[in-house]
């Protein structure tokens, strides 16, 4: 990875009406890459990128873009352009007009302007829309006028405010494919901003967990989903069993009174942790085949696989598994030792797990 | 520069406010001045108001004001609520037709609609009070079906149904589910009307038989009489209870807001 | 029970009271004293004095409303800027007046205009040669403009309001100044409640004799005063009746303008 930053954010806060909404965040983005911010609502996800977008100044810190500070350069100067929630088309122009807005701006001919409308409707599937009023268009259309509206500026960066949010799931899933197939075309950084998950696993190169204005953890998707550093993270990413732990030295927990093989080191000895275990990563066996012995409590048949509830040891574990086990059902649990993530328990409210209402 | 402009804007909307309140203003001071020139000031005294309170023809006009439009504003709140009820079960043709009617006093020239229901009275019955009602019911009915239609048009049809479902009648329901929901447009349709009558000055003015004054009409000819600082005294206590009510009002409406909010949070 | 039923009365009331009054002004319009049909009536329009007075009403109504735009538009502009609950009390401060009595309204502004009132006196205090307005058609234009200055104001800040703020954020995104998506984006947007403050003035403004009377002195005459004084003094009323059905056309006509103009149709629906 040689390829220089493009962005970075240095030391930003903000504070909006007593609320911190931004603590000291510190994040670069290099060229061409794929960044996902990924969070709960309120985490400060947005606000980084209405900073970026130059819609918000920050109390304190900088933003370098292109080896330049444009902390309070007006929006209107940035090279980059935005794919706002609602779409924000606007309604007293029709599909071409919109497109063209930012290009009649910077003075660009005519002939210029019509090329790069049909090449931009072109890339977002919409040939031949051209005198279509957007407020008559779907939200999926509307999505990707937007799209186009942005990117026939040429911009270095485009920030993309959770743009599927609207859009139902079906749609929203072929778009995540057009997302990555446009960034890809493009060749230019995507900032994106979502509070799915699923969608920030499946399309970015670097996904960035944040929470109370906090960024918990930045990597690929494998990482993040397979080595969440808090309980904030394992929660926030797909299902997960959270279990309070003991660290009885090297590569041996303690869980429920049962100890467990793992591949962590460098906890210490007996020191309470948390321990994740994704919920395929539990193995049913036969009673007394595993590490604890339980009962099938919930069974729901989710098409790809069963999703169960074990009760074991006083803890409901949740289980994924392509075979079925009927309510009542005593089974043995069993987990492979890379498979038991141990984190740190939680020095503050932000790296809690957290309920979420989805 | 910021700042420059936030004084321009500033200065811009301190100028609007200063021309539209200072006659108001003055209008006010006057009211207190002795003198009854408009440009010497005699000192202070409350001899106008207490005049106004002597005055008979003025608390004639006020009584024929407040029965006048009590009654309207009631007469078209009921009528107009039942009028939008049963609209909403007619076709859209039907109710675009009712709609287009119902347009009319609101968009026409109010001397033409006045002129209309005067020619009307003189023909089939006398100019009275009981005219001046028939014309500010009709001058009304628009404001309150123009402020609950769209109420009704919002409520939620699957809650009424699914009151029928659950075995209240129809009638049960409409007073349990449905008026609830349009109860803010009867009542804002209602003091609509209330103003809109209270206000009215044209068509008051060619249906009203002789004799019979209302507050508008009678600050009308005493206006046409010449300088009369007993309706300078009016004028100011008819802004101060419009400041109040509207006061009250904007608070009112403010808690509510809040209290909304605070539903939504939880 | 049909519910339909319940809005009988009034859709009776309506028939009574609306559609039958104004087919009484088109039968008193196109009758003679005699009861005998005649254009007379309408083509009286065409008599100097009232086609004078039809011209003014027009001139007056016209520039009343190009000024109450003017001054409306950057102060609702201006309102609609500021924070929401600060910009919730100004927008009542300045429509406040409108539930003020229009005749009180206008009897306060007649102190100031006045040929003794405090403009006059004020200048005269300065030396300077007090102002004659009274009674021209200049007080009548300045009384149209304060009365109706409130009604101009409301649908112009609401409709500002409407706009959703990211349209703005999203044409300044797309490198547009503040003065381009002010042009390009804010003043098409806010048409509609441009529209429906236009209607708002010139309508009333047409049609208006009140303020003449109080501000013009009798003296200078509009289209609404000639129509009053066949009722009120001649007792003409199929003249009267007549001159009103052109002011209805008038009406007519610029409602259609502004129907026409009124691509969003926002202006008028009632539902």
């Amino acid at each position: 990875m040689s390829k220089k930053n493009l962005i970075d954010f240095v030391h930003i806060s903000k504070t909006f009406d007593d609320t911190l909404v931004l603590d000291d965040l510190c994040l670069s983005v290099r060229e061409n890459e794929f960044v996902t911010l990924l969070g709960p609502s309120g985490c400060g996800k947005t606000t980084t990128l209405r900073i970026l977008g130059g819609f918000v100044t920050p109390d304190s810190g900088q933003v370098i873009f292109d080896g330049r500070d444009i902390t309070h350069l007006p929006a209107n100067k940035r090279n980059l352009n935005t794919v706002f929630q609602k779409y924000s088309l606007f309604p007293n122009m029709n599909v071409a007009e919109n497109i063209a807005f930012g290009l009649k701006i910077s003075g660009k001919s005519d002939a210029y302007i019509k090329d790069k409308i049909r090449y931009a409707l072109k890339l977002v599937n919409l040939e031949g829309f051209e005198k279509r009023n957007p407020m008559s268009l779907s939200g999926g259309q509307q999505q990707r006028i937007a799209i186009a509206r942005a990117i026939v500026n040429e911009p270095k960066v485009l920030l993309l405010d959770e743009p599927l949010g609207a859009l139902d799931l079906k749609l929203r899933q072929d778009m995540q494919y057009e997302l990555i197939r446009l960034k890809n075309e493009l060749g230019i950084t995507f900032i994106y901003v979502t509070h799915d998950q699923e969608e920030a696993l499946t399309m970015s190169d670097t996904v960035v967990v944040m929470n109370q204005g906090y960024i918990q953890q930045m990597g690929t998707p494998e990482d993040i989903y397979n080595e969440p550093e808090n309980a904030f993270v394992a929660d926030f990413i797909g299902d997960s069993n959270i279990l309070d732990g003991i660290m009885l030295k090297d590569k041996l927990v303690k869980i429920l009174g049962v100890t467990f093989d793992c591949v962590d080191t460098g906890f210490g000895s007996n020191r309470p942790v948390d321990v994740v275990i994704r919920p395929e990563d539990v193995l049913l066996k036969k009673p007394g085949e595993g590490h604890l012995d339980g009962v099938v409590s919930h069974l729901i048949f989710k098409g790809v696989h069963y999703e169960m509830e074990v009760t074991a040891n006083g803890f409901d574990w949740l289980v994924h598994s392509t075979s079925c086990h009927p309510v009542g059902t005593p089974v043995s649990l069993s987990v492979d030792p890379f498979n038991i993530q141990i984190m740190n328990k939680p020095e503050s409210d932000d790296e809690k797990a957290v309920v979420l209402d989805e | 520069m910021v700042e420059k402009k936030s004084f321009l804007e500033r200065f811009y909307v301190g100028i609007i406010f200063f021309l539209l309140y200072a006659p108001l203003m003055i209008l006010t001071v006057c009211s207190f001045n002795a003198s009854k020139s408009r440009m010497v000031w005699g000192g202070f005294t409350l001899d106008w108001y207490a005049a106004l309170f002597r005055d008979a023809e003025v608390i004639q006009a006020f009584q024929n004001s407040l029965v006048l439009t009590t009654a309207a504003a009631l007469i078209a709140t009921l009528l107009g609520a039942m009028a939008c009820i049963g609209l909403t079960a007619m076709s859209k043709k039907a109710q675009s037709a009712a709609a287009t009617v119902t347009n009319i006093p609101l968009l026409n020239a109010d001397i033409v609609t006045g002129i209309a229901l005067m020619l009307l009275f003189v023909r089939f019955m006398n100019l009275g009070f009981s005219s001046l009602l028939v014309a500010h019911v009709t001058l009304t009915l628009p404001y309150v079906i123009l402020s609950v239609m769209p109420k009704l048009k919002q409520t939620n049809k699957a809650a009424y149904e699914a009151a029928l479902d659950l075995g209240a009648t129809p009638v049960y329901a409409f007073f349990k589910i449905v008026l609830p929901e349009i109860l803010p447009g009867i009542l804002s349709g209602f003091l609509l009307a209330f103003t809109m009558s209270l206000d009215d000055f044209v068509i008051t003015y060619f249906t009203k038989g002789p004799g019979i004054n209302t507050i508008s009409t009678m600050i009308y000819q005493q206006v046409r009489r010449g300088i009369n600082p007993e309706m300078y005294a009016l004028s100011t206590l008819l802004f101060l209870t419009i400041l109040i009510i509207l006061l009250v009002v904007n608070h009112i409406s403010d808690r509510q807001a809040k209290r909304q909010e605070q539903l939504y949070k939880y | 029970m049909n519910r339909k039923w319940l809005s009988g009365p009034y859709l009776i009331w309506a028939a009574g009271f609306i559609i039958l009054p104004l087919f009484l002004i088109l039968y008193y319009g196109f009758t003679s004293e005699g009861g005998g049909f005649t254009l007379a009536n309408i083509s009286a329009i065409a008599d100097p004095i009232h086609l004078t007075a039809l011209w003014r009403s027009l001139y007056i109504a016209f520039f009343s409303t190009l000024i109450c735009l003017f001054l409306a538009y950057p102060l609702a502009y201006i309102l609609s800027k500021a924070p929401a609950k600060k910009s919730g009390i100004l927008i009542m401060l300045f429509i406040l007046p409108m539930w003020i009595n229009f005749l009180l309204r206008t009897l306060a502004l007649q102190m100031i205009v006045s040929n003794t009132g405090l403009l006059s006196s004020v200048l005269e205090f300065f030396g300077l040669k007090p102002l004659r307005i009274m009674n021209t058609t200049t007080a009548i234009l300045i009384g149209m403009v304060y009365d109706y200055l409130p009604f101009m104001i409301l649908p112009i800040y609401n409709a500002l309001c409407k706009i959703d703020r990211d349209l703005i954020d999203a044409a300044y995104d797309l490198g547009a100044s503040k003065a381009t998506t002010f042009r390009k984006i804010l003043l098409p947007l806010s048409l509609p409640g441009v529209l429906s403050g236009i209607i708002m003035v010139f309508i009333p403004g047409i049609s208006e004799f009140v303020i003449a009377d109080i501000l013009g002195g009798s003296k200078v005459l509009l289209i609404g005063n000639v129509i009053e004084q066949e009722f009120s003094l001649s007792n003409n009323w199929h003249l009267g009746s007549g001159l009103s059905l052109v002011l209805m056309i008038f009406i007519f006509i610029s409602m259609a303008v502004m129907n026409k103009y009124d691509k969003s149709g926002e202006g008028q629906m009632l539902w």
